[in-house]
């Protein structure tokens, strides 16, 4: 995506970057990373899908942790980001980390998702239920990515950036709160949950299967590093697109009131 | 008076507070006064919007009835039956409480909003802090109203019995103070955007979750519906209070000035 020219513009501004940065979302580095990506991905799925040999007690069901850990790790990652950027806007003023935040919502509230239906979808065949309300680290998922949803919804409000960037540090602000809640309730209220315990602390996967969750992982880190930046750039140009509007219009005033 | 005049009278009350010496001739007074100060603005807002309140009669006219019609809605969706509403009391009684804030909190932004009654505020040259101290001072006094004719409703119409009065009055106070912060604060997020009714509950009903779990146990508790240690939950209730009061108090000034 490069920064479009607008139509019938009365007043010629120059197309240059009014916050400095990128003018578009691809780069050389962002290239290769989503081509490495795209390798690793396919061998973590030849891996995890062929020859990882079933649990003897989940049996198949266990593949589902090459996607499940490491989209609930980079959730809580790209929530945390946001949690991080909300504080930033707030304390700082800093438009980087005002996209940045946003940018870790949009991703963090996908990985959220997934994470909360691919728990499902494993725990049918393992606990017999798509659903465990006993569950604390299961409740406590879904509400964080409410409460994440929720955050969207304020983006979307529109009106002024600065505005709208404050709106949203708050609330991502008290979502950043509940990210630790989430990660150690399954040790807090350990006697209400089903939930096990880590999977890469207790000791018990095969080699086989420990090397493809530890290669699902980095390979989660490069697709949600390009997905940043991605992400980024593009918020990054849609607040240059306003700022130049912003310029447009006091230029075309300034015009105006010369005689 | 209007809410303009309201307003403007409490900014008055805060400026002449300002303007008087800083200590009496033996210094004394010098590090009372910031305290002082403080509760006096944030008694000064907070008097406002409770007198507003009084004389539009809404907590009154239109709060409680929709606390006790939403209790009389819960016995219909149970089926009318004794022992199972027995039961859901601890629950039903944190839902109505919940909902009730929402209704409170939209009152409360939707007096600030009108006659640019924000900016007067933002004038007025008292801190943030005091101004969302006293917001949320007026929203708690008016969910401690509709909680003092909630909690007789129930044990009338469900048939509960309390246990341990004291255990209820802090389960109450606690969770008032709670959702009274979360609400003022997040009413302040969406305070001046169109769609602020229906973002508001979005916002607010995810956040207020840990209220919710902790309130239902503690009345759990203080009815004797469920053996649990009520009085650890009053204390996860105080401490999502001072959490959203912290949170509240610090990012209250950037709302006000960027909203």
């Amino acid at each position: 995506m490069t920064l479009p020219e607008p139509e019938g513009a009365s007043v010629e501004l120059p197309v240059a970057s009014y916050l400095g940065g990128p003018a578009r979302t691809g780069s050389r580095f962002t290239r290769w990373l989503g081509l490495i990506t795209l390798a690793g991905l396919a061998v973590v799925a030849v891996l995890g899908l062929l020859a990882v040999p079933a649990d003897d007690v989940q049996g198949d069901a266990v593949r589902i942790i090459f996607v499940h850990v490491p989209s609930a790790l980079g959730a809580y990652t790209a929530l945390g980001v946001t949690a991080l950027g909300s504080v930033m806007w707030l304390w700082r003023r800093s438009v980087w980390w005002d996209v940045t935040a946003h940018a870790g919502a949009e991703i963090g509230v996908l990985l959220c998702g997934l994470t909360l239906v691919t728990g499902m979808l494993w725990g049918r065949p393992t606990w017999g239920t798509y659903w465990e309300w006993g569950d604390v680290r299961l409740v406590t998922t879904l509400i964080l990515f409410l409460v994440m949803v929720g955050y969207l919804s304020v983006r979307a409000l529109g009106g002024d950036a600065d505005s709208v960037a404050t709106r949203a540090a708050v609330v991502g602000l008290l979502g950043g709160i509940n990210i630790p809640i989430v990660n150690r309730s399954v040790n807090w209220w350990a006697n209400r949950t089903l939930h096990q315990q880590s999977s890469l602390t207790d000791g018990k996967l095969e080699d086989l299967t420990l090397f493809t969750l530890f290669l699902a992982l980095v390979v989660a880190a490069m697709a949600i590093l390009w997905m940043m930046v991605h992400r980024f750039r593009i918020g990054w140009l849609e607040r240059q697109l306003q700022a130049r509007d912003l310029e447009r219009a006091l230029a075309d005033r300034r015009a105006e009131a010369r005689p | 008076m209007g809410c303009d005049a309201e307003v403007w009278a409490a900014c008055e009350r805060s400026e002449q507070e300002r303007e008087r010496p800083r200590c009496d001739a033996t210094g004394s007074h010098q590090f009372a006064r910031p305290l002082r100060l403080f509760a006096g603005d944030a008694a000064a807002v907070a008097s406002k919007d409770l007198r507003i309140e009084w004389r539009a009669r809404t907590s009154l006219g239109q709060m409680l009835p929709f606390a006790v019609l939403v209790l009389v809605l819960f016995g219909f969706a149970l089926d009318a039956n004794r022992p199972t509403l027995r039961l859901a009391t601890p629950g039903l009684l944190p839902m109505t409480m919940l909902f009730v804030t929402v209704v409170t909190v939209q009152r409360s932004v939707a007096v600030e909003s009108a006659d640019g009654a924000r900016r007067m505020l933002l004038l007025s040259g008292m801190a943030p802090a005091a101004a969302f101290a006293g917001k949320a001072a007026a929203v708690a006094v008016q969910l401690l109203i509709v909680e003092a004719l909630l909690i007789p409703g129930a044990v009338l119409l469900y048939d509960a019995e309390i246990e341990s009065i004291p255990l209820v009055l802090a389960a109450c106070a606690a969770a008032t103070v709670g959702l009274a912060a979360a609400g003022s604060l997040l009413g302040a997020v969406v305070a001046g955007v169109r769609a602020h009714q229906t973002v508001l509950p979005i916002l607010l009903l995810p956040v207020s979750a840990p209220v919710l779990i902790a309130a239902t146990r503690a009345f759990a508790d203080s009815f004797g519906t469920v053996a649990v240690d009520g009085w650890s939950w009053v204390g996860l209730l105080a401490g999502f209070a001072a959490v959203n009061a912290v949170v509240g108090a610090v990012a209250y000034g950037p709302l006000l000035e960027d909203t």
